[in-house]
């Protein structure tokens, strides 16, 4: 059965969920990336959205004029990463209880996520048709002049998913636990390659 | 022929072409996804393919791009010496590209240095960005078409190293990024490597080595084994689709060289994401169109 989180997302909804799990969410998700996480961490400007126990996406999509509406027509994750600098204190901030996006993020956003209870996880990358039919409604856009990507999209969304948690409210880390791994793992393998691509004699 | 209604068909077939690509992936891009996502048992693996695979069926049947970062628009063009269209091609690519943001639609990904702005067309100074290889035996040209978007085009790297630290170095360079930040850049992933004597120049071939057709080797045995070697060492990682872990972590590593001064050796990385979106147009003399790299498209 699929485990639904709605909007406003309370501490309670969220604490019981560790990484790994897979989560789908209603209500209100708003794209939000480089320049808004900038523009209110580094020049203190207000969102124009109340993100309190919402959700972002860490996305630009492409977006169609339908009349006087918007359609979305295709809008995947991007990389969470771009935005570890201003994290932690955008979660602060903001009361944002749920952040979506692809690969992992840091220790400080884990920190965040922590102290703050709120959550990071990935909708698997590249699947922006999947998740632009999970959109029922773009209801407004903010912040317009920053172009199409940029731009703050206020989405209503109907079990959008899958999320799979990468950082929980107790600040475990599932990519940062995945990276060791493979860091250890890739000592050993290129040990056994070295030994074979000695063309300089 | 300035205008002509030739030019006019080829920037309208161009730009069919690109908003394409946004759409479907290359058969063997397709062929590489099918045969990773079959090796894959744990629960995560497989929801995660079985999105992609969901998406990839939804974007064909509603026609829209299945990822929504279709990238800076990138041209390789190979022309033979009697090309008749060099002085036009930029001209014609940059409308191509203009028609297919509006056409396919496009997200807007130009946004012109310095001044920060987007401009909203996906054209800007020096974008699409067109490199060109003139190639002697060749009538007409084959013209790669590649989207570039942001999050396989972050993990690039290029560095040169002193010849001291072999072609380990190369291996460690490469392995280093992949683990580093290819984890983030939408695995199971195409790793192009340039081996070569600069920078620019090992950059450049990395980028070249990725759009070479998934499986197909550089002709030097050596170079040959390099490729085979650092695809199972980089599988045996086991990065598995988004980084999740699973049974692989690439659908291949190709390698493109140069020779290279004595005093140096100069590694670059290029990735392409799953959701590889290359396309090679063969362009006759006649002007004739023929998509090489997906079967039974027409455009």
């Amino acid at each position: 059965m699929k485990r639904i989180l709605r909007t406003p997302i309370r501490n309670q909804d969220i604490e019981p969920l560790r990484i790994g799990d897979i989560v789908y969410l209603d209500g209100t998700l708003v794209t939000c990336r480089d320049v808004a996480h900038r523009r209110l961490i580094e020049y203190g400007m207000d969102l124009p959205v109340d993100l309190s126990g919402m959700a972002i996406f860490h996305a630009g999509p492409i977006v169609m004029r339908d009349g006087e509406r918007w359609k979305m027509v295709s809008v995947g994750p991007t990389t969470s990463m771009r935005m570890e600098p201003f994290e932690r204190d955008f979660i602060e901030k903001t009361g944002v209880k749920l952040i979506v996006g692809k690969g992992g993020m840091g220790k400080q956003t884990s920190e965040g996520c922590r102290r703050h209870k709120a959550l990071h996880a990935v909708f698997p990358g590249g699947c922006a048709v999947l998740a632009a039919t999970q959109i029922e409604e773009i209801e407004r856009v903010e912040w317009q002049e920053l172009g199409m990507p940029e731009s703050l999209w206020v989405c209503r969304v109907r079990e959008f998913g899958p999320l799979i948690i990468s950082i929980d409210t107790t600040g475990d880390n599932l990519f940062e636990k995945n990276r060791a791994v493979f860091k250890k793992r890739m000592q050993r393998g290129m040990e056994e390659i070295f030994q074979k691509v000695r063309y300089i004699r | 022929m300035p205008g002509s209604e030739s030019e006019r068909s080829l920037v309208e077939a161009m730009s069919r072409f690109i908003s394409f690509l946004g759409k479907r992936l290359p058969d063997d891009v397709l062929a590489s996804l099918k045969r990773l996502g079959e090796k894959e048992d744990t629960p995560l693996a497989k929801t995660v393919y079985d999105s992609m695979f969901r998406n990839l069926e939804m974007a064909e049947k509603l026609d829209r791009p299945c990822c929504q970062d279709t990238g800076v628009i990138q041209f390789f063009v190979r022309a033979g010496p009697d090309f008749p269209l060099f002085g036009r091609m930029e001209k014609i690519f940059n409308e191509a590209v203009r028609m297919a943001t509006h056409s396919a639609p496009l997200r807007h990904n130009a946004v012109e240095t310095f001044d920060e702005k987007n401009t909203g067309d996906n054209t800007g100074t020096r974008i699409p960005w067109i490199h060109w290889d003139i190639v002697p035996e060749l009538k007409g040209a084959e013209i790669d078409v590649y989207m570039a978007g942001g999050g396989c085009t972050l993990p690039g790297a290029a560095k040169v190293l002193m010849p001291a630290a072999g072609y380990e170095g190369v291996v460690e360079f490469v392995f280093d990024v992949i683990t580093s930040y290819g984890i983030n850049a939408c695995p199971p992933l195409l790793v192009g490597v340039g081996v070569s004597t600069a920078v620019e120049t090992a950059a450049i071939l990395s980028k070249k080595a990725i759009l070479r057709p998934i499986g197909t080797r550089n002709p030097n045995p050596r170079a040959a084994e390099m490729e085979i070697l650092m695809e199972k060492g980089l599988n045996d990682l086991g990065i598995g689709p988004q980084g999740f872990t699973g049974a692989a972590s690439v659908m291949g590593v190709h390698i493109e060289s140069s020779a290279r001064h004595p005093s140096t050796l100069a590694v670059g990385v290029s990735v392409g994401c799953w959701a590889h979106r290359r396309g090679t147009i063969r362009l006759g003399e006649d002007l004739s169109l023929k998509v090489l790299t997906h079967r039974g498209a027409v455009i």
